[in-house]
């Protein structure tokens, strides 16, 4: 709860630096509030310190339980690392403050999505996440595509929402309630009887869900969008939205629905498999690394679906957690190095730009190729361990064939990424410059290569949910 | 403690090289891998006078919830392959010296890094750490080979990337399943040892063919050898010989350390179907062998054919079968090395390897055909040379299971004598060709490289009883459980 008051406290700030004009420190101050965003989120987490001030549980609105917490402190990870990564964003375009308070309303938004314990704060949450986006999207007012992209996300996205309103009404009509510990309690009582009602709102609100979190068949936004969008924005919406719309996913069977996942298992099968394939397969004719990344980053959640539908293993949460975590970082090192390259190549993110990264800078090739790697699922890259936990639980519930699937699916997934580590290593650059990138950028880049081999190796964010 | 050693000292030794300027790259790579290769024969020092010592194990609690722990040890078995590691590598790093390498730094990084996975995979005793020493050991060659790599890399590199990927992530599949069995939920080799035991016939089954697939692609055995004549003629020398001397072996070693007391129904079971396979694999090679013009490819195929005959003796399962494997994956490592440093040596000075082009190289550089000869001989199992100790006691073995499997596997030893001479012959006798004639004299550091190799495949087949006794007990103790 004190994040979204010290986050959304930022935001207010920030819109009122335009008018009192002190937009010089205003980086600063919001790096700074998100660091002690971050901090009060993981004191929290291990004691909750502040708890004497708020209740846990707000107005029975939003629910900071463990769950919640933990995925508050990697949003806030998530966010403060996008924010330095992506420094120049704001420095460079003339409104910068607009954009930094779109940003931190967004967070906002996506605390409310991982720790609602009522519909009406997911539906909240999930809007107040997804208009600064749409706006985001086409921030880049001169370029065609990018307007393309805004439009084409508010129109999808909006007409996703309006699903899920419409589940969330038939849900309200077939239980009574919008708590989600009541729907609980009355869905697994012995006397409940699934209606149509019940089912039609359930397949609505899975649909929905599924369109936020661009698993297939869903992802039609996804790649238009990711390509469209300047990168510093897609990179937020690749790792912030997903981690936010997953986490909200899981929530709304770990509280309100436990025996949907099981009771509807064939839906998530469907949507599993044709993430996997999908993403993993026209992945492969990708010739804009953007694109590529988007639908990379649906096969993934296909990995992370696994997850929801087994979410009662004992090890179900963990696993997501891990997998959401590993992939967050993964990606933003990847689109650190995309949008630096890209700007070298005047906004080009071929693969071609990439060719023979390796000798113009080892750093970004060496970060880029660790990121891949990882995405591939090498040991002992975090993304190996994030892999393994979906393929433990899959197994566990004696799902043999899904396993084989999936490994099949990852085999074709290195195809793709090698196809850009091959380009970085063998290819033969049109231009020989140097790359050159700030000391800031070098930290980072090293700090998130560490992540990558680190959080495998150490267990502790697995463990941490 | 040792065992924390010989995995950190290469790694130590890659970073002090990072550090150090590029020119003495090479050096500092020797240096590192000779310390190695001294910290491996203390260790072996360490075995013979106790076999039990609390030194040879390294036990640290790491993923308690994935139930891994970092957990290695050394017995006789692995001794072998340590030894092996640790003797070739300063070996390989050898055969670089007057030769001109692009990016040495990151060259000799790549192959210090190797060595410690490759040591990782020789030592580990825990199911999860295995998989990932592994994999591990599949980065550093990936990309030795895709960045000094010849024609067509990309794609070649690529598909054997994909190949062996494709089998362990099945081996990781069989782990799993292992795991799920074990009563404590934990991938410590003994515990995963007994719930294969304990698993039915049919999961046994399935658990015994995701690890063949795994280490049968990797040595690799008919039919999954698809990628390695490519990949072996692609590389360059030293990737060549990483691949062929030392990772070959992570698949004979896996058979021996993870298949066979694994899944023991499945593999009384099966076996017949895998040494058939092998057979097949060493007929078919030797085959193919003879008709090849190119020289490292011939060795590539040998390479197959020999492995062929190893896997065929692992799966009979007897001692002699067991041991002859282990007797013949450290001559073959050291024979293998020694022929592709040869036709690195062909290659520079002729500036081809097609057997065709080339004639009389021994009128021109004796030495060198001499050389040539012995490692040639060695490598055919000419008696009193080490491969001949290993290829017999894999031969008893394999005719103890079935003696006609052993009459056509025997075939390795005439089929490979024809490939061999008949490529010595038309190489290094007969009139010298326009290739040939201006055959430099060997470097320093090439006739120390030959030395060293001639005194190995000498002594021990000589004294084979240097490496017979290093694992026999063990050997022993695992046929008996």
């Amino acid at each position: 709860m004190n994040e979204i008051i010290i986050v959304a406290g930022l935001g207010i700030l920030t819109l009122l630096a335009e008018i009192f004009n002190f937009k010089k420190i205003l980086m600063p101050v919001i790096i700074a509030g998100l660091v002690v965003a971050l901090v009060v989120a993981v004191l929290e987490l291990q004691g909750s310190y502040f708890n004497t001030t708020f209740d846990a549980s707000v107005l029975g609105m939003l629910d900071f339980d463990r769950f919640a917490t933990c995925f508050v402190v990697l949003l806030t990870t998530i966010a403060l690392l996008w924010v330095l990564i992506n420094y120049n964003y704001f420095v460079d375009e003339s409104n910068k403050a607009d954009h930094l308070a779109l940003i931190l309303f967004a967070i906002v938004g996506g605390y409310c999505m991982v720790s609602y314990s009522n519909f009406v704060m997911l539906f909240l949450g999930i809007e107040i996440l997804s208009i600064p986006m749409y706006v985001l999207a086409g921030s880049k007012k001169n370029s065609l595509r990018s307007n393309e992209a805004s439009l084409k996300y508010f129109l999808m996205g909006s007409f996703a929402t309006g699903i899920l309103l419409f589940g969330i009404a038939l849900l309200y009509g077939s239980v009574g309630s919008f708590d989600v510990y009541i729907i609980r309690a009355k869905t697994t009582s012995a006397d409940f009887v699934m209606t149509p009602m019940f089912t039609v709102g359930i397949i609505m609100l899975l649909s929905a869900m599924s369109f936020k979190a661009s698993s297939a068949p869903f992802h039609f936004w996804a790649p238009d969008v990711y390509s469209g969008s300047p990168t510093s924005v897609t990179s937020f919406m690749a790792t912030f939205v997903k981690t936010s719309a997953i986490a909200a996913f899981l929530r709304l069977f770990y509280t309100a629905l436990p025996f949907v996942p099981e009771t509807f298992s064939r839906i998530f099968l469907i949507l599993i498999i044709a993430s996997l394939f999908i993403g993993n397969i026209i992945a492969v004719f990708q010739i804009n690394a953007k694109r590529l990344l988007a639908y990379s980053s649906i096969s993934h959640v296909g990995f992370m679906l696994i997850a929801v539908l087994f979410f009662a293993d004992p090890r179900g949460i963990q696993a997501l957690y891990f997998y959401v975590a590993a992939y967050s970082i993964t990606t933003l090192a990847a689109f650190m190095v995309v949008k630096i390259v890209g700007e070298q190549s005047d906004g080009d993110e071929n693969i071609f730009a990439f060719n023979g990264l390796v000798k113009r800078n080892p750093l970004l090739a060496g970060t880029l190729t660790i990121a891949l790697l990882s995405m591939a699922g090498i040991p002992p890259l975090s993304g190996f361990f994030a892999k393994y936990n979906m393929l433990f639980i899959a197994l566990n519930h004696g799902y043999f064939w899904l396993v084989i699937i999936a490994i099949l699916a990852s085999l074709v997934g290195v195809y793709y990424y090698f196809k850009i580590i091959i380009a970085m290593f063998t290819g033969v650059s049109s231009s020989s410059v140097p790359i050159k990138i700030t000391l800031t950028q070098k930290v980072l880049l090293l700090i998130l290569t560490l992540l990558i081999i680190g959080m495998g190796l150490n267990g502790y964010v697995l463990e941490m949910i | 403690m040792f065992p924390i050693i010989l995995l950190l000292l290469p790694v130590v030794s890659a970073l002090v090289l990072l550090a150090l300027p590029s020119s003495i790259s090479k050096k500092v790579a020797m240096g590192g891998s000779i310390l190695s290769l001294f910290a491996v024969l203390f260790t072996l020092n360490t075995l013979r006078i106790d076999a039990a010592s609390a030194n040879l194990v390294f036990n640290k609690i790491w993923l308690s919830s994935l139930g891994s722990n970092l957990s290695f040890s050394i017995d006789g078995i692995t001794m072998v392959l340590l030894l092996l590691t640790n003797i070739l590598l300063p070996l390989i790093i050898l055969s670089t010296f007057n030769r001109e390498i692009n990016k040495p730094k990151a060259y000799f990084t790549m192959m210090l890094l190797m060595q410690s996975a490759l040591l990782g995979v020789f030592m580990a005793t825990d199911g999860l750490v295995f998989y990932i020493f592994w994999e591990l050991a599949l980065i550093p060659i990936y990309f030795i080979c895709l960045f000094w790599g010849g024609e067509g890399r990309q794609r070649i590199t690529f598909k054997f990337f994909i190949y062996t990927l494709l089998g362990s992530l099945f081996m990781l599949v069989a782990l799993i399943i292992l795991y799920q069995h074990t009563l404590n939920h934990s991938f410590a080799i003994n515990d995963l040892y007994a719930a294969g035991k304990s698993m039915t016939m049919e999961q046994q089954a399935w658990v015994f063919w995701f690890f063949f697939l795994a280490f049968a692609i990797k040595m690799p055995v008919f039919p999954f050898h698809t990628w390695q004549p490519d990949t072996y003629t692609n590389a360059p020398t030293q990737g060549t010989m990483l691949l062929s001397g030392i990772m070959l072996k992570m698949g004979t070693y896996g058979l021996i350390r993870w298949l066979l007391p694994m899944v023991p129904a499945a593999v009384s079971a099966y076996s017949n179907t895998v040494i058939i396979l092998s057979v097949i694999s060493v007929v078919y090679a030797s085959c193919i062998a003879i008709v090849q013009t190119n020289f490292k490819r011939l060795i590539a195929y040998s390479s197959i054919a020999h492995v062929g005959l190893i896997c065929a003796g692992i799966f009979s399962y007897k001692a002699e079968g067991i041991q002859g494997a282990l007797v013949q994956m450290f001559a073959h490592g050291i024979n293998v090395v020694g022929l592709f440093f040869v036709c690195d040596v062909i290659q520079r000075n002729a500036g081809t390897d097609t057997i065709s082009n080339l004639g009389g190289i021994r009128t021109v550089n004796q030495r060198f055909a001499f050389w040539f000869l012995i490692i040639m001989l060695g490598s055919i199992a000419l008696p009193l040379t080490n491969s001949f100790v290993g290829e017999f006691l894999l031969l008893n073995g394999i005719y103890q299971y079935n003696a006609w499997y052993a009459a056509i596997g025997g075939l390795s030893v005439i089929l490979g004598a024809v490939y061999m001479l008949r490529s010595y012959q038309s190489m290094m006798l007969g009139n010298t060709s326009s290739n040939t004639l201006t055959f430099a004299s060997l470097k320093k550091s090439e006739t120390l490289f030959f030395s060293v190799i001639v005194i190995i495949i000498m002594v021990c087949g000589v004294y084979p009883k240097l490496i017979l006794d290093i694992a026999a007990l063990d050997v022993l103790k695992m046929i008996v459980h």
